[in-house]
């Protein structure tokens, strides 16, 4: 092992440029949304009570015989082919052994140099709209591991425990692994393409529908090798493994922090350790964990106990039959659709809004609508709460037809802009639809004429040099009376019907 | 083949997790070799166009449908598990300390 020159010493980002062109390779690791586990019909629901969801199989009991999830086999395969993969025509599972508890088999059945999905690709949109392309190596078959947890610790962590309890329910659970090809090219922007593929690919198996695809619940997580080559030569450098980077903001973070890292190992003679680290998001550092073991160690070797996976070409196409439209090219045809600007629909992605304005515009409501309400007041209520616009409403059952509702009473001249406002807020507070709110508030625009021209005479009489300036042809001078009148009617009037009025008065 | 060495057999035990004394290393390289001898004599056998088979069966795609079977049970599952606490089974320390 070479001399470690203070591995945890980094170098500024811009030195890091200068003298190095970034590798980067992202493993990402998907629970797949399958009622039962890989090889046995055990439930795969989360949270349930430790050591419930097991049997014979995902325990590795003696005799116990693994049998193949149809479903996971089929979700694979969609995966691969969204992917822009070769479909295997014939591939097997292997036994990946180690010794560790959170398999109680010592092995993990996986599947070693005969993926199911490999050769393709993910074009990923940046930030500046150009487009960088992914070079997918593999998307494998596996089961997830049991889950352990460190006792005698200072905090919970494996260091300096005494012993550890392990839950198994996790284990066995259907897991798609995809691995890119090393990335090369990426340059400065090598942080920003690793949140990005990240993120499309989160899209990608959402839209699938295979996975729910939370980061934070673990159901999607991501290692991410990264290494330097000096500018100037080709030959890649040793790389890293930072394990379980489990948000877009992580990825970008720990490949930028790894960058520094390696450039200051580097720089200052010294080399890298291959070695798997962790990342640590509160201080946005990572720390050496076990050196890496050789792929000779895992001793892999095809399972015996399962027989091949064959799917025939005629399976393959029916699934590619079954593939959605993909995200990017859905997320294109519908800011056509909506008439929206490239810098509303970015606000609309940020936000997280695209599928809750498809159901309301689908619901009735115009797609100015669905964008206003969905987010102003809303967002800034689910910001505070530190959660997203869907998550708020479905919390508080705030559907899709409210917004239609509200813009219904706004069209058929019950309400103005600013009750509008005040009706969606009441709405926000739980105090029912936007109709119930407008009676219990009593919002309502006074359709009276009569009541609306009496208040119009008065305003015109306490301001007789601004009501002659209109009739000497100052029209723009109205909006002082309007604002009077509308003051006078506290607001339950519709501006636009006073200012006829007022005209009418004074110019005819 | 290539000869079973001791780094071999000392790499093996340490990933099995098994401590063998100086004493013991040198008798299982010196048994494991007599092992892999005997078991060398199925490379003399004829295989020149044979596929290689990982199962006896010449079948393919035995899956199951994706409906869930009843598990055991916390208490049954744990019923063979030398120490239990908290529903979960307890396993020895698992890092050396350092």
């Amino acid at each position: 092992m070479s001399t470690q020159i203070d591995t945890e010493a980094i170098i500024a980002w811009d030195e890091v440029l200068e003298h190095f062109d970034p590798v980067l390779g992202l493993e990402v690791h998907v629970e797949l949304g399958t009622n039962t586990k890989m090889f046995c019909g055990c439930a795969t629901e989360f949270g349930a009570e430790p050591n419930t969801q097991v049997c014979p199989v995902c325990l590795g009991l003696p005799g116990a015989l693994p049998v193949v999830n149809e479903k996971a086999v089929e979700s694979a395969i969609r995966i691969g082919l969204a992917l822009n993969c070769e479909i295997a025509q014939w591939c097997r599972f292997a036994r990946k052994n180690y010794f560790y508890p959170d398999m109680p088999k010592n092995f993990q059945t996986s599947q070693y140099d005969e993926p199911i999905a490999f050769e393709g690709f993910l074009d990923v949109e940046l930030d500046d709209g150009s487009t960088f392309r992914v070079e997918i190596e593999r998307a494998h078959m596996e089961e997830d591991t049991g889950k352990s947890l460190h006792v005698g610790g200072s905090t919970g962590r494996i260091h300096g425990a005494t012993h550890s309890l392990v839950d198994y329910n996790r284990a066995g659970i259907p897991l798609i692994e995809i691995v890119t090809k090393p990335l090369r090219g990426a340059g400065e922007r090598a942080p920003e393409v690793a949140r990005a593929y990240v993120a499309t690919l989160r899209d990608l198996l959402k839209a699938l529908d295979v996975s729910d695809v939370k980061m934070e619940q673990g159901s999607m997580r991501c290692d991410v090798n990264l290494s330097l080559m000096p500018k100037g030569t080709t030959t890649l450098g040793t790389r890293t493994e930072t394990k379980n980077v489990n948000s877009l903001r992580s990825v970008e973070r720990a490949v930028r922090y790894e960058m520094c890292r390696h450039g200051a190992v580097l720089r200052a003679g010294g080399s890298i350790l291959q070695e798997t680290r962790h990342w640590h998001e509160d201080t946005g550092m990572t720390t050496s964990g076990r050196p890496k073991s050789d792929a000779d160690d895992y001793r892999y070797f095809p399972e015996p106990d399962l027989v091949p996976v064959a799917p025939s070409r005629e399976t393959v196409e029916e699934l590619r039959a079954t593939l959605p439209e993909p995200p990017a090219q859905r997320r294109k045809r519908l800011q056509s659709d909506w008439g929206f600007s490239d810098l509303e629909m970015r606000d609309v992605l940020n936000a997280g809004l695209v599928d809750l304005i498809g159901q309301t515009v689908e619901a009735g409501a115009t797609p100015a609508g669905a964008r206003k309400w969905w987010s102003g007041e809303i967002a800034r209520r689910a910001n505070a709460e530190g959660t997203d616009v869907a998550s708020y409403a479905a919390e508080r059952s705030i559907v899709p037809a409210h917004v239609v509702e509200l813009e219904g009473l706004v069209s058929s001249g019950r309400l103005n802009d600013s009750m509008a406002r005040q009706a969606w807020e009441g709405v926000l507070d739980g105090e029912g639809t936007p109709t119930e709110v407008a009676d219990a508030r009593g919002l309502e625009l006074v359709q009276d004429d009569g009541a609306l021209e009496a208040a119009v005479d008065k305003v015109i009489e306490a301001n007789a040099d601004v009501a002659q300036k209109v009739r000497d042809g100052k029209v723009q001078a109205a909006g002082a009376l309007i604002g009077q009148v509308m003051k006078e009617m506290r607001g339950q009037a519709d501006a636009g019907r006073a200012r006829e009025i007022i005209l009418a008065k004074l110019t005819s | 083949m290539a000869e079973l060495t001791r780094d071999d057999v000392a790499h093996l035990a340490g990933l099995a997790r098994i401590d063998l004394s100086d004493a013991e290393l040198d008798r299982m390289v010196g048994e494991l070799g007599v092992i892999l001898e005997s078991v060398a004599v199925v490379q003399q056998s004829p295989i020149e166009g044979v596929e290689p088979m990982s199962h006896p069966m010449p079948i393919v795609n035995v899956t199951r449908p994706d409906v869930v079977r009843p598990s055991l049970g916390a208490e049954a599952a744990l019923a063979g598990a030398p120490e239990a606490d908290q529903q979960r089974f307890s396993v020895p320390r698992i890092l050396d300390e350092d």
